[in-house]
């Protein structure tokens, strides 16, 4: 099977936003004869109001727990100057307004691609519901104004309401480039309304992927080779057909479907299976294996990545030098709602219900494997019961349509065990790092060299992003960096390069910092004066976070500071460490992430972020043994529980700057944050993931 | 195949499966009630919490044979407006993210603030730690669980309306 089109996020960001005028808004100018008989008018791609005054807003980025629902329709609201109790939200299809040249969801880019787009958008629509008031009153638009739903006629105070004007409005053509309001004029924007979503998430009525129902829907669960790119040599389904339930057993690309009347049929006519297996030639990777191949490749140099002043020399004249090797194992994305997907494949079209992070991927994936057009190809987003970049991959989609294609035109959907999942994720690459720094005789670093290791994934900087782009001001640095070839199939996972290489650099900057004789968050602050920003958070959280201020006894302190996606983030851990057993009692952190649209969505984020950094230090991580994957399910790949979640305090920087990302701010920084503050408490290094109290004995 | 009779959210039902289905893929994708989720298949996350005779169960090890006779609610039949104090509680506190792992997190704590009637944040962890959350909204599970607790005390107290019927 062909791999799903690959993604260069930061393309995206540059592409996205060099697309101006009507594809922003996605303006349909009314034709003759075709006006909208029933249903929400449409103003543009994102605006449809109602004729009983409901305003129904198209989010074209996956909600996965993000808050996009709610943001983004704070951003349309907010110039759209509609009632917020009237809002109405749904996921549209597949569309170049909803993403150029893809549509999806990642890369904590969600506001920072909307920001302007949708103000223009709610705009835009305001100025339509203003201008068909003005001709109905036959008045001139500046007399009019949009307030809560309605036009007014400041004149005679008259109103009318949005659902009144909807079908005038929808036949005008569109303005573009209405102004947008000054800052200190928001009234939604910087405020936190509830969040939308939330009262279908507490009664069981949010529907995500895995609860789509079609008629006459079977059910399928399919079983892969236990060896990454392995295949089927040969398979007996017969037993499988015997399990009460099961419909058919069908061979696709990757493994033997069995496809039933219920999901529970389909699991247990699969383990009835009998399949032999061409396992192919990464049968005999292991962990143990892989450390020792990436240790070989260490010693030798790299492809330089990022080169200041000469490194080798200053190592030479430095008063005092540090090395270490930092290693991170492959971690699974484990969003709590399996992965699966719902096909109906006809020979006139096909239709995909699915939780997508990037639908675009989605549909042509399907296109792909029907054959058909990709415009034939409906993708109907569904909630996302977690994403974490999972979601972005196209694979679950490819297997799912490949099943329906066979069972044509039944729909089918495909859902994933648990153990699907941590076997056959694109996981989060292992990495190897050897450091160096060197000190003069102040303590003031003088060089610092790093050599990273890791599978290559993704765009050119993923898998040096957050040491090779490191904002200390050190006078001679090297990175160099070193592929090496696994056949573990690997992706983004919130936060991507940084959620390894920030646990890496700000671990040894500490190393550093001890080898000085300094203080962390002092020799810190001498290397930031370059980036305000990141110096500022830091700052913050020293001071709200107690920094030098004395613990109950057993408690020690660690800090780290972050800048990715835009956004800039500090953090101050405390916790205790017994017996090697590490605790976590509170978390401060200060972020930078210039306007924010919605402060309890953020800091909703901050803690969302730390408690999925929080579960690698302490307990995840993906070993391989024969090619396979050892953990299996939730006993052995154990996230982090209610009883180990530290108290979170955010502080948000007020800042008018562009808004920066948030989603995977936090991820990174937590990490080193802990492992600092165990070694304050031990004077241990924790130098490898995810800890083991042995070493801490 | 078997009929089994049960009382589901206050009602009667009758389902024809193989005995040993779990009580999740019958309440799914048997009777359509899709709040209840799959997220393990092996009692280890909390998604697919419901209640039998008023006691948080693990819905995807338990086969449907077992629960003939008894009343299984199911977060669809906690209130029909979302009245429950718990779902009070959790809009007031706005804990959900993706939302995913919601349903069995307020089952769960449906079960605790029912017998217990001011849970501290100890009690809280010990009933709710078998409920995992991948968004990270323990804290804000614990803010709503205590107000549930006070929701649950006005509205006639433990025992009163504990989602068991």
């Amino acid at each position: 099977m062909k791999t799903p089109t690959k993604i260069n996020r930061r393309g995206f960001l540059k592409s996205s936003a060099a697309v101006g005028g009507g594809l922003v808004l996605g303006f349909h100018l009314p034709e003759k004869g075709q006006a909208q008989t029933s249903g929400p008018l449409k103003l543009n791609a994102f605006v449809k109001v109602g004729t009983d005054d409901t305003v129904t807003l198209e989010i074209h980025k996956s909600e996965m727990g993000q808050g996009t629902v709610t943001s983004l329709s704070q951003l349309l609201a907010e110039e759209l100057e509609c009632d917020w109790k009237k809002i109405r939200t749904e996921f549209p299809g597949v569309e170049p307004v909803y993403g150029t040249p893809m549509m999806g969801t990642y890369g904590s880019l969600s506001i920072r691609t909307s920001y302007n787009q949708l103000r223009q958008a709610g705009a835009a629509a305001r100025e339509m519901l203003i201008q068909a008031a003005a001709q109905q009153w036959n008045v001139d638009k500046s007399q009019c104004r949009a307030e809560n739903n309605s036009v007014i006629n400041t004149a005679t105070n008259a109103r009318l309401s949005y659902g009144s004007l909807a079908a005038a409005a929808a036949k005008l053509p569109a303005p573009t480039n209405v102004p947008l309001k000054p800052a200190a004029q928001f009234k939604l924007i910087g405020t936190s309304p509830k969040r939308l979503d939330t009262p279908l998430k507490v009664n069981g009525s949010a529907g995500f992927g895995i609860d789509v129902r079609r008629p006459g829907m079977l059910y399928a669960s399919l079983e892969r080779c236990p060896v990454f790119g392995g295949k089927v040599a040969s398979f007996d389904g017969s037993k499988a057909m015997a399990v009460p339930g099961v419909k058919k057993v069908v061979q696709i690309s990757n493994g033997v479907a069995v496809i039933a009347d219920n999901t529970w049929s389909a699991m247990e006519g699969r383990k009835a299976l009998t399949i032999k297996w061409d396992e192919g030639k990464w049968a005999s990777v292991s962990t143990p294996a892989l450390r020792q191949e990436w240790a070989a490749l260490a010693a030798k140099p790299g492809q330089s990545v990022r080169k200041v002043g000469d490194a080798a020399t200053a190592f030479a004249g430095a008063a005092k030098k540090v090395e270490a090797v930092y290693e991170a194992p492959y971690l699974s994305h484990a969003p709590m709602e399996p992965l699966n997907a719902t096909v109906e494949v006809r020979a006139d079209g096909c239709d995909v219900w699915v939780s997508s992070q990037i639908q675009s991927a989605a549909q042509q994936t399907a296109a792909m494997i029907t054959g058909l057009p990709a415009e034939k190809c409906q993708i109907h987003t569904q909630y996302l019961g977690g994403g974490f970049g999972r979601r972005g991959g196209a694979d679950y989609v490819a297997e799912a349509v490949e099943i329906a294609k066979a069972m044509s035109p039944t729909p089918v959907k495909l859902t994933w065990t648990r153990e699907d999942d941590l076997q056959h994720d694109t996981y989060r690459p292992a990495s190897y790092v050897k450091f160096s720094g060197g000190l003069d005789a102040q303590g003031n670093p003088v060089a610092f060299s790093a050599r990273i290791v890791c599978p290559p994934f993704g765009g050119n900087n993923t898998a040096v992003e957050g040491i090779q782009d490191m904002r200390y001001s050190i006078p001679n640095v090297q990175v160099e960096y070193t592929a090496p070839d696994t056949g573990t199939p690997v992706s983004y996972w919130r936060s991507v390069g940084y959620s390894q290489n920030c646990y890496f650099m700000e671990a040894f900057l500490d190393e550093m910092a001890a080898a000085a004789g300094k203080d962390p968050v002092e020799f810190r602050r001498a290397l930031l004066a370059g980036t305000p920003r990141l110096l500022n958070v830091l700052n913050l959280a020293a001071e709200k976070g107690d920094w030098g201020k004395p613990l109950p006894a057993g408690r020690f302190r660690g800090v780290a500071v972050v800048n990715n996606i835009g956004s800039f983030n500090a953090q101050v851990a405390e916790v205790s460490v017994n017996q090697g057993k590490v605790k976590v009692y509170r978390v401060v952190c200060a972020v930078d992430c210039g306007q924010v649209v919605n402060p309890a969505i953020v800091e909703q984020q901050i803690q969302s972020g730390i408690v999925y950094g929080l579960g690698t230090v302490t307990k995840l991580g993906i070993t391989l043994d024969k090619g396979r994957v050892v953990q299996k399910n939730f006993n052995n790949y154990d996230p982090i529980r209610i009883d180990e979640m530290p108290v979170v305090e955010v502080h948000i920087v007020p800042s008018t700057q562009n808004p920066g990302g948030i989603g995977e701010a936090s991820t990174p920084t937590i990490v080193p944050a802990v492992v600092n503050a165990v070694y304050a408490a031990t004077k241990k290094r924790v130098r490898m993931l995810p800890i083991r109290p042995a070493d801490l004995v | 195949m078997a009929a089994v009779k049960f009382t589901l959210n206050g009602k009667s039902q009758t389902v024809d499966v193989v005995p040993q289905m779990p009580l999740l893929w019958v309440l799914r994708d048997h009777l359509g009630m899709t709040g209840t989720k799959f997220g393990c298949g092996m009692a280890l996350c909390g998604a697919c919490t419901v209640h039998i005779n008023g006691q948080p169960v693990r819905s995807c090890v338990t086969q449907v044979s077992t629960v003939a006779g008894k009343n299984v609610t199911t977060i669809e039949g906690l209130s029909a407006d979302n009245s429950h104090p718990v779902q009070k509680a959790w809009i007031e506190a706005d804990v959900p993210q993706c939302g995913y792992c919601q349903s069995g997190q307020i089952m769960t704590a449906a079960a605790l603030v029912a017998k217990t009637t001011n849970p501290s944040d100890n009690d809280i962890d010990e009933a709710m730690r078998g409920n995992l959350c991948r968004c990270g909204t323990y804290q804000s599970i614990r803010q709503a669980v205590h107000l549930a607790a006070r929701y649950q005390a006005q509205s006639g107290g433990a025992q009163a309306k504990g989602g068991a019927r």
